[in-house]
């Protein structure tokens, strides 16, 4: 790009953010309810004039040259925070790129006379704005990938819980697909409430866990392993029909296991392995006593 | 020689283990658990790991063994107190230590050696009683 292009289009600074402006919110695609129209605005000032500082450097072609680290910070800054905002990749990168209509049109107007120029000048301004596009694009998916990660991390620290149902029997319901980096979690958590509070009974809830295969199976396994070595005895519940058909059908064997239905009747049985009796309270008080409620 | 010591309480023997298990003091421990055994007749064994913090396969296999030998003697294994740490290591070593009876502490194991031993002794006067 030449001093004459950059120079022309610094001359024409606001008329270009005004018709960029226009195109923007004239687009269907404009997202007013992620991001104000002001904002927008400021947004677009602040990247065009840096851009047209850094057109008018020495090194105007080289995008990774000095003249553009502002504009670098300003992409990264703009694409990470629409990847929070939730915008789609689309929109993120047609940002930048909507920019290089306007800037066309103004060297078109400049070169009208200079075809040859014209469209040396246009190949340049296309070859800048395609790889800042790119930049865009690297930056945004960065920001997405941080977002899906922080959600992972919340999801396996939320997704453990060790519930305490009765003195010496513990509930652990397993919600979600368990890998090994899932069940490395679940076991030390269930292993360190067991020693916590004592107990000799941990419930396994798996009525949450939408597949059970080979590997999932060895994970319970080693998780009912590693209980027992501690002298607590483990009782798998929730396992539903699929399941259950699932487990037989790939040979996984589970006689050592206690295996019960649902969360009842394992508590059931729980109780009668620590020799607890559940009883209905006796009515008290004269029959009429019943009145009371309002029955 | 360091060696641990071995405590007789009443039918059972009681064993803590409060340094970390290195390979001889492992060995010594199975050596003099068995001789003991075999002189005071215990019907029960109960070993507190609940200071070990460390344990590889060669200490799975010795306590595997200590079961496995004591059974043999008439005499029942427990181990008491396994940290979560080394209860995770056992089970990825692939030792699940099958033969050994185990509790959480010291107290759920003598309970457990006693209702154990108790079973025993209806079962033996069971049998007694059959043969009459």
């Amino acid at each position: 790009m030449n001093k004459e292009s950059a120079a022309a289009l610094k001359g024409k600074k606001k008329q270009i953010l005004e018709v960029w402006m226009g195109n923007q919110l004239k687009d269907a695609a404009l997202r007013d309810d992620l991001m104000s129209v002001s904002e927008l605005q400021q947004q677009s000032e602040e990247l065009l004039s840096s851009l047209l500082k850094a057109f008018s450097s020495a090194r105007a072609e080289d995008t990774e040259s000095d003249g553009y680290e502002p504009i670098h910070d300003i992409l990264n800054e703009i694409s990470i925070m629409r990847a929070r905002q939730g915008f789609s990749p689309r929109e993120t990168s047609s940002y930048v790129l909507s920019l290089k209509e306007v800037l066309s049109q103004v060297l078109e107007e400049r070169f009208r006379d200079e075809p040859a120029a014209l469209y040396k000048e246009i190949i340049s301004m296309n070859k800048i704005m395609d790889s800042l596009s790119l930049l865009t694009m690297e930056t945004y998916i960065k920001g997405r990938e941080e977002v899906i990660l922080r959600q992972t991390n919340e999801m396996s620290e939320i997704s453990t819980p060790v519930i305490r149902v009765w003195d010496g029997i513990l509930a652990l319901p397993i919600i979600g697909t368990l890998d090994s980096a899932r069940t490395q979690v679940v076991m030390e958590a269930l292993l360190e409430e067991i020693v916590a509070t004592g107990s000799r009974i941990a419930i396994l809830d798996i009525s949450g866990v939408p597949t059970v295969d080979s590997l999932v199976a060895q994970h319970l396994i080693k998780t009912v392993s590693a209980a027992r070595l501690m002298g607590a005895e483990c009782i798998i519940s929730g396992i539903r029909a699929e399941i259950a058909q699932t487990i037989v059908h790939l040979g996984i064997d589970l006689t050592n296991i206690y295996t019960k239905a649902s969360l009842a009747s394992a508590l059931k049985m729980s109780f009668s392995m620590l020799n607890i009796q559940v009883t209905r309270a006796a009515q008290n008080g004269p029959s009429g006593s019943k009145q009371n409620f309002g029955f | 020689m360091e060696r641990i010591p071995i405590l007789k309480m009443g039918p059972f023997l009681l064993v803590t283990i409060q340094v970390d298990l290195y390979d001889r003091l492992a060995l010594t421990l199975e050596n003099d658990l068995i001789n003991m055994v075999s002189k005071t007749e215990a019907k029960g064994v109960l070993i507190d790991i609940s200071a070990v913090s460390i344990v590889d396969s060669f200490m799975g296999r010795i306590l595997g063994n200590i079961a496995s030998m004591s059974k043999i003697m008439d005499a029942t294994t427990v181990v008491v107190g396994m940290q979560p740490a080394v209860a995770i290591t056992l089970v990825e070593l692939g030792l699940t230590l099958s033969g050994v009876h185990t509790a959480l502490d010291v107290e759920q194991g003598m309970e457990l050696l006693r209702t154990k031993i108790g079973q025993l002794d209806t079962d033996e006067e069971g049998l007694y009683d059959s043969f009459i």
